[in-house]
């Protein structure tokens, strides 16, 4: 057996830096939307009084769920003691670093007050989910740094598997979190469901595993490492059961909330009448987002085979955003009941269905946070020694000899 | 000693015009319930509104043009990102056809979800019930307008002009109905908009202390059947219907 070896991003300079710019360029351009909205406030955006939650949310929430979820392979490895996905590992978790970065810089720089970060940091509302999970934000970057730490300097290997175990659990309650911001909004038809907590955690584990993928097989591509034949099939093995699992919670999800009458207005919105929320639904989410991705990943032609593990997880990111799209748009476009079993109207737009066109701020905001998540990721390989110098299994420890100790 | 006679008489004249000069002061913060200067609110007074859709009028806005006056929120002609703090709502029983028309505005939950979800503590409940908005915490996160049931919550969309000195509001931050909490801390004891309705003559706003069993308020909200809004949400608003 080879020994497994992590070395840094060797690309030539052009290489390397030509994709940083090109990066950098949409950070920059992500950075001018954010003073555009700031200066001139949230009117110049799709935003308003009745969608106060847009596409910067989309992406922001899509990347917090994604980053936690990015964490599996390291998890796989050292919790669960697989320790064929040990060569990936560290990719993984400095992955989950930085995708939580790009989504929380994009809801930073959203907040009317983003000058008042430091207020968000010193006055707590404890019984506020979102003051919860800016704990559960800072106690991942440090737990998965610890852990990523371990992971990388031999002395302190041993303990990378406990180190791993704690980052497994936090994350799990971190996405928890994120999916009880909309879960304790009763006000919210679409909302109000303790479902969604667990659905964001399985939801998480597909996008993450999917968002990880692309970063993984760009960056060993990138430096032309080796990528062997078994570990690209255990990886869209393990897409694969992941995205049939998003695809179960999110029937369980909508066939409890169908079981209660009084949402049926809401639901028949949503999932039949409703325009582009059940295009993006259908199509989007459990189509492109779901039923393809399984059937690329276990068609005799596609299976196993590198570009059919990159286009379902493609596949799966592109469903996840049409799902965000359709929990956090379309929960707002359906008008709120003030006076149930009354039609109502007043100038403030009260039972109507709200529209929404995301406006170019927005889209390059949201752009800007997902290109900081990819250039953390570039400058981390390139600087840490994060990429396995080859992703094979004979460069991977024995998978079931008893004495090696999961890292 | 028998002390000085003339200055026992000055003692007494000057208690006695010092007391003629604070009573009707005293009697008049009574009158109103409004708090001394440099008294804490307290929770003995409940601020609450009662509206009687019965008595308000289809088509009339002198309640939302008074409360836009008093609180300087302008029209920019914008209506989707205007700050909207009261709206009239106009209503059709879905049996029967029955029309009706009621302001809605902060419903002053005794509960709010909006304070519960706010990361800051920007959104908080005074001891006297109204709920308000910290303007120097509030992040602008528009969580609150996600959790409000009633759609009371706005936030600034963009730079504010012409402010009101004693309504602090600004860019980025969010609000909504204060009941005139600078109208009540100065003892005025009633609302702008019930202010307006009672002047055109409609009655269909009663704004007053729900603790006090002699209050206004107290009075009709036994007289008439009335209702609180998503009460199955169970929020205890401040803020209670009859007619619908």
């Amino acid at each position: 057996m080879a020994t497994l070896v992590h070395r840094e991003l060797s690309a030539g300079a052009w290489r390397f830096y030509g994709p940083l710019l090109v990066l950098g360029g949409l950070v920059a351009a992500g950075f001018a939307a954010f003073l555009y909205m700031e200066i001139n406030g949230h009117h110049v955006t799709g935003m308003d009084n009745q969608m106060v939650w847009g596409l910067p949310h989309v992406f922001a929430v899509f990347l917090i769920v994604a980053a936690s979820g990015a964490l599996n392979v390291a998890s796989v490895a050292s919790v669960f003691g697989k320790l064929e996905y040990k060569p990936l590992a560290p990719l993984s978790g400095m992955v989950s670093l930085c995708v939580l970065a790009g989504g929380l810089a994009i809801l930073a720089a959203d907040l009317g007050r983003p000058d008042r970060l430091i207020v968000a940091m010193t006055h707590f509302n404890f019984k506020s989910i979102f003051a919860l999970n800016m704990f559960l934000y800072s106690g991942f970057f440090a737990i998965v740094g610890v852990y990523l730490w371990f992971m990388m300097e031999r002395r302190m290997s041993r303990y990378s598997s406990m180190a791993g175990l704690a980052a497994f659990i936090w994350r799990i309650v971190l996405t928890t979190g994120t999916g009880s911001i909309f879960g304790f909004l009763v006000a919210r038809e679409a909302y109000d469901s303790a479902l969604l907590g667990p659905t964001f955690v399985i939801y998480s584990f597909s996008y993450g595993t999917a968002l990880f993928l692309i970063v993984a097989l760009a960056a060993l591509r990138w430096d032309a490492r080796a990528l062997d034949g078994a570990q690209t099939a255990r990886l869209g093995r393990l897409l694969a059961i992941l995205t049939a699992a998003s695809l179960y919670m999110t029937a369980v999800f909508h066939l409890t909330k169908l079981y209660v009458t009084r949402y049926h207005g809401i639901e028949s919105f949503l999932l039949a009448e409703g325009g582009i929320y059940p295009l993006l639904f259908w199509v989007g989410q459990v189509g492109l987002g779901g039923v393809l991705p399984l059937a690329i990943l276990y068609a005799p032609r596609s299976r196993g085979t590198r570009a059919g593990v990159l286009a379902a997880a493609v596949l799966v990111v592109l469903g996840g955003l049409a799902q965000m799209y359709v929990t956090i748009i379309g929960a707002q476009a359906w008008p709120q009941p003030i006076f149930p079993g009354w039609q109502e109207s007043s100038r403030f737009f009260d039972g109507e269905i709200h529209a929404y066109a995301p406006s170019v701020p927005e889209l390059f905001l949201a752009l800007g946070g997902v290109a900081l998540a990819a250039a953390l990721v570039a400058v981390g390989v390139k600087v840490l020694p994060l990429l396995p110098e080859s992703c094979t299994d004979s460069s991977s420890p024995p998978p079931t000899s008893p004495p090696a100790r999961p890292r | 000693m028998s002390g000085n006679p003339r200055r026992g008489f000055l003692g007494t004249a000057a208690a006695a015009l010092a007391g003629v000069a604070l009573a009707p002061g005293i009697r008049l913060i009574e009158l109103a319930g409004a708090r001394a200067p440099g008294e804490p609110v307290t929770a003995k007074v409940r601020w609450g509104m009662l509206i009687d859709t019965n008595q308000c009028a289809t088509g009339c806005t002198d309640c939302v043009t008074a409360c836009n006056r008093e609180n300087g929120l302008q029209d920019t002609g914008r209506p989707r990102t205007d700050a909207q703090w009261i709206r009239k709502i106009e209503l059709k029983d879905l049996n029967g056809g029955r029309q009706h028309s009621a302001p809605v505005m902060c419903q002053h939950c005794a509960h709010p979800p909006c304070v519960d979800v706010c990361p800051t503590g920007a959104s908080f409940k005074r001891a006297d019930g109204i709920v308000l908005v910290d303007r120097h915490t509030c992040i602008g996160c528009r969580y609150c307008v996600m959790a409000c049931p009633y759609k009371a919550r706005s936030f600034v969309h963009e730079n504010l002009t012409d402010q009101k000195p004693d309504v602090p509001r600004g860019k980025g931050c969010v609000e909504g109905c204060t009941l005139c909490v600078q109208k009540i801390d100065r003892g005025d004891g009633i609302t702008a908009c019930a202010e307006a309705c009672t002047k055109a003559g409609h009655g269909a706003i009663t704004f007053g202390d729900l603790n006090d069993p002699q209050s206004a308020i107290a009075k009709r909200l036994r007289e008439l059947p009335n209702r609180a809004l998503r009460a199955d949400l169970r929020l205890d608003p401040g803020v209670r219907y009859a007619g619908v």
